[in-house]
């Protein structure tokens, strides 16, 4: 390995996290460098840009303390990589992928490039099993499926957390006892959240099948860059070489995409709306894609990632291009949990794509799909009607519309507000059926009628 | 980039490496050949030689390149690669199976025709109030969950045309693993046969390279043309515009170009302009009357659904129909989600006589009736919204219900039913003249002095809402007796 390393010390300039490098030959993108100090202490940095003159070096830790003179760059022709073996299940690491459990490093079995290849369109296989959270707004109304990437739109104070450790102690596929994992992943959360979330799995004893990435508020903001992708290699690894069904939970993707902005501007590109690089699209496209499942193969990788919406606005750019990439998402809602409601999904804005794959005759069952849009239909109806009856008095509406407004009230109070009760999907169906049943049999136009026959009760 | 990806899966397993070489098409697989044209006649650019039955489904003419012409010299029947010649020009000319053609030119054609075709869809918003001429242009943008994708499937499962160019343009791979594993195990219900043989599929999902999504577009639209020249109805549905969009501008800021409108390259419009363009219908080059037509379904995706972004504007300059998603429609679930105030077509005049002579007479006039009924609604409901229904009159309040009948039960559609996914014009014309019907006759009962409670409490009303799942064979007959029973009860009242 000594041989093939070579030593620079033409530190051109400093700017932000980034070293400009002089006169370096024979370097590849992606290639990781240590940053030798006159004082005999050691960074890390990886290349990111390459010209003629100059190579761009992303410093991991801080830059603070670096000084242009002095300083050794070595090179070590090996691109960020990550060693894998099953050893991994139980451990813990930093944001760059070294064990901070006090163990030693693992035995790797095999070593892979962190960055990850596209699946193959034709290799990918139908995402299909329903898998119960047993949150009766998720079962119900936007159904997660194996292999589907379904984020958590949280704002600042919500309880994404609790709902995210929620789904990972129910998650189950009904009727199937498999071998699961958890890769976690957390990007510039603090301490406590993060501790929140090892106790959770301390608690519900899955400490042993869980491989954790940390990245604290206090480490390094570069290291972030390469958090969620020594994440995703784990979870890759352990789904399609060894059969488990992995669920990914990355928090908080909001601070990724910060750092992202951070070496963007620290690069001198040109800015895209708010300040977020242009390509910050297929930057999060590389990570949320590493979610599916492969035909032949046993193992999946589901995504279940928690971002923050600056503000409480869903068109800032990050959940805007996080919409756009994942398979529907799930909108936590301020007002709600103003009003004690938990967990506070507004199913409105929320949505699952796949939740036709995983339900239906024999998956979950034949009345599922109807169900859930009379039930939308009737709650969004509801919604507007609050409005008008805040403006014009309940006693201006008609005799269906106060039925309608009733609904809306039930639905938030029973079918929403289940609290920390776990609800098969049987249950979520019955009282889902109960809650039609405040609104006359003529009115349920989106289902078919020979389920209204069998369930419909009023 | 026009990788074929069951090979590059055979040769490099489940994730695609960098660097992989694979021939487009395959070297060794035959293909019979028979040819149309005997040696000594002459041909020149996009002639038929003959012709190669590539799916039961569709036949693969086979054509003089453009530009090239000359006297049939020799010309072979049989099964041959797609490299081995076929044919000889006097000129020395190797005609071969195999065409190249730079993917950014557009090919040749005779001359432009206008669009008085229109492109049938099989849905009721767009064939009735939005509709795209065969070779026109169509644009769909909508934030995300508006379902862009969806339309886009459900157009290249129903919509009428020959052969579909669908291009995955930075999506989701597990959406193109759904196109893949749903299109050939559904059959087209034209021709019997798998959907799949007259799909082409272009895939680039998000997280592959970006200079292959900036060619993708080209590719399809390549390949939409080859077809078109053959004299194919072609639509070509491209999933999404925005990421191709995007891919150009990532490539123009590496090549350090001065950025126009949101870091968009300056010649973000002339792209997208040369890029519509390329769709039309034509007369093909070559002898006989062959014409071919590409109608370009474009999604775009533009940053917090604002419809003021650049590529969302500049292909609203080019573009003859917009269909504009609108995400409050699709919270409500009320899907296909078009917002029937924004959206316009500008091909309804040049295709009124169509539906005038092939549908029915008065189709053009039910269709302002109904745009002018859901205006009315819209006035209506601000005054709903101030003062509450009670102070509307009876009549206003059977307008308001009628709205909501035009809403929930006409224009509404479900991409995923049975028998409701597609919906031929024939239906949708009777489906709207029961929804009239029903009209006049609570107009008409008010004016014999019933309540207004009572008359939406008659049955009709909740058989207007499952009409749309009445199946299509026989469904004139329903209709009109449906049509006949509202009469009677008109009658029961003068008793």
């Amino acid at each position: 390995m000594d041989l093939l390393t070579r030593e620079y010390g033409a530190l051109h300039s400093i700017s932000g996290p980034l070293l400009f490098v002089q006169g370096v030959r024979k370097v590849s993108i992606g290639e990781m460098v240590a940053i030798l100090l006159p004082d005999g202490k050691e960074r890390r940095g990886q290349v990111i840009e390459i010209s003629e003159r100059h190579a761009v070096i992303q410093v991991l830790e801080t830059t603070a303390g670096l000084s242009t003179t002095g300083t050794r760059l070595r090179f070590s022709e090996s691109v960020a990589r990550m060693g894998l073996s099953p050893e991994l299940l139980g451990r813990r690491f930093n944001g760059a992928g070294e064990p901070i459990d006090g163990l030693p490093e693992i035995i790797p079995e095999r070593w892979v490039g962190i960055i990850g290849s596209p699946i193959n369109p034709v290799a990918r296989d139908k995402p299909a099993h329903f898998i119960q959270t047993g949150l009766s707004t998720i079962d119900g109304l936007n159904t997660l499926v194996r292999g589907q990437k379904l984020p958590i739109f949280s704002g600042s104070g919500l309880p994404a957390k609790e709902i995210a450790a929620q789904i990972l102690r129910q998650a189950k596929v009904v009727g199937e006892a498999t071998e699961f994992a958890i890769v976690f992943a957390a990007m510039g959360i603090t301490f406590r959240e993060a501790a929140f979330f090892l106790d959770e799995f301390e608690k519900s004893g899955v400490s042993e099948h869980t491989v954790v990435f940390l990245n604290l508020a206090d480490d390094p903001t570069i290291e972030r860059l390469l958090t969620p992708r020594f994440a995703l290699t784990a979870a890759e690894y352990l789904a399609f070489t060894h059969n488990r069904h992995v669920l990914v939970i990355l928090t908080d993707m909001t601070n990724y995409c910060e750092a992202l902005r951070e070496i963007a501007t620290a690069r001198e590109e040109i800015p895209g709306r708010r300040g977020y690089p242009g390509y910050m699209y297929t930057d999060l496209a590389t990570i949320y894609e590493r979610a599916g499942r492969i035909k032949g193969r046993s193992g999946s990788v589901t995504q279940l990632p928690i971002l923050t919406m600056p503000d409480d606005d869903i068109t800032h750019p990050i959940p805007d291009l996080t919409g756009y990439i994942t398979e529907g998402q799930i909108v936590l809602s301020r007002d709600l949990h103003r009003r004690g409601i938990y967990p506070p999904i507004d199913v409105l804005p929320s949505l699952s794509r796949l939740m036709n794959l995983g339900i239906g005759e024999g998956k979950s069952r034949a009345d599922h799909r109807g169900a859930a849009d009379q039930l939308y239909a009737f709650y969004a109806q509801g919604r507007d009607l609050r409005r008008l009856a805040a403006i014009v008095g309940e006693e201006g509406l008609t005799e269906p519309d106060k039925r309608l407004l009733k609904f809306a009230e039930r639905f938030e109070q029973e079918f929403v507000n289940q609290g920390s009760e776990e609800r098969s999907l049987e249950q979520t169906l019955i009282l889902g059926w109960k809650l039609l049943g405040l609104l006359p049999k003529e009115r349920l136009t989106r289902i078919k009628p020979e389920f209204i026959q069998t369930y419909y009760k009023g | 980039m026009q990788r074929p990806l069951e090979a590059i899966r055979r040769e490099q397993g489940d994730f695609i490496g960098r660097g992989v070489v694979v021939p487009a098409l395959s070297r060794t697989k035959r293909w019979p050949f028979v040819p149309s044209v005997k040696s000594g006649d002459r041909v020149s650019g996009g002639e038929v030689i003959g012709v190669v039955a590539e799916t039961p489904r569709i036949e693969h003419r086979v054509l003089v390149p453009p530009g090239v012409s000359g006297k049939v010299a020799e010309i072979r029947e049989g099964s041959f690669q797609v490299t081995e010649t076929i044919a000889a020009l006097d000129n020395g000319t190797a005609l071969t199976l195999i065409q190249k053609w730079p993917v950014r030119t557009p090919r040749p054609f005779r001359e432009r025709l206008s669009p008085t075709l229109p492109f049938i869809t099989g849905q009721r918003i767009f064939d009735l109030l939005f509709p795209v001429a065969a070779g026109g242009t169509a644009i769909v943008p909508g934030g995300f969950g508006t379902g862009k994708t969806v339309i886009e499937q459900t157009l290249a499962k129903y919509a009428q045309a020959d052969i579909i160019v669908y291009v995955g343009c930075g999506e989701r791979g597990n959406e193109m693993t759904e196109v893949l594993a749903d299109f050939p195990g559904l059959v087209d219900p034209s021709s019997g046969r798998p959907l799949m043989e007259r799909t082409v599929l272009v895939i680039n999902t998000s997280n592959m390279p970006v200079a292959a999504r900036e060619a993708s577009i080209y590719t399809g639209i390549t390949i939409a043309e080859y077809y078109r020249d053959m004299g194919y109805r072609v639509a070509l549905m491209a999933d999404s515009t925005s990421r191709w969009a995007e891919a150009l501008r990532e490539i123009s800021s590496r090549l350090e170009e001065m950025p126009g409108e949101e870091g968009y390259p300056t010649y973000l419009a002339t792209r997208l302009a040369n890029f519509y363009e390329r769709g039309g219908r034509v007369a093909c080059l070559g002898s006989g009357d062959r014409q071919g037509s590409i109608t370009v379904v474009s999604a775009i995706s533009p940053p917090g659904g604002d419809f003021s972004e650049p590529v969302t504007q500049c292909s609203m300059r080019v573009a003859g129909t917009l269909w504009a998603l609108d995400s409050d429609l699709a919270h409500r679930r009320h899907f296909p989600a078009i917002n029937w105030k924004r959206s316009y077509s500008l091909y309804m005049a040049s295709l009124e006589d169509y539906y005038r002579r092939m549908v029915a007479p008065d189709w053009a006039d039910l269709r302002k009736e109904m745009m002018a009924l859901l205006q009315q609604e819209e006035d209506l409901q601000e005054i709903v919204q101030l003062v509450g229904v009670d102070a509307l009159q009876d009549p206003q309040r059977v307008t308001l219900e009628l709205g909501r009948i035009f809403r929930d039960d006409f224009l509404r559609q479900h991409a995923f039913s049975e028998v409701d996914a597609a919906c031929p014009l024939d239906k949708q014309y009777w489906m709207l003249k029961v929804i009239f019907a029903y009209q006049s006759l609570c107009r008409d009962l008010l004016k014999k002095g019933r309540a207004v409670e009572e008359i939406f409490s008659l049955p009709f009303r909740e058989e207007l809402g499952r009409m749309k799942e009445i199946p299509v064979l026989g469904f004139t007959d329903r209709a009109k007796e449906l049509m006949a029973r509202m009469d009677k009860e008109r009658e029961r009242e003068v008793e």
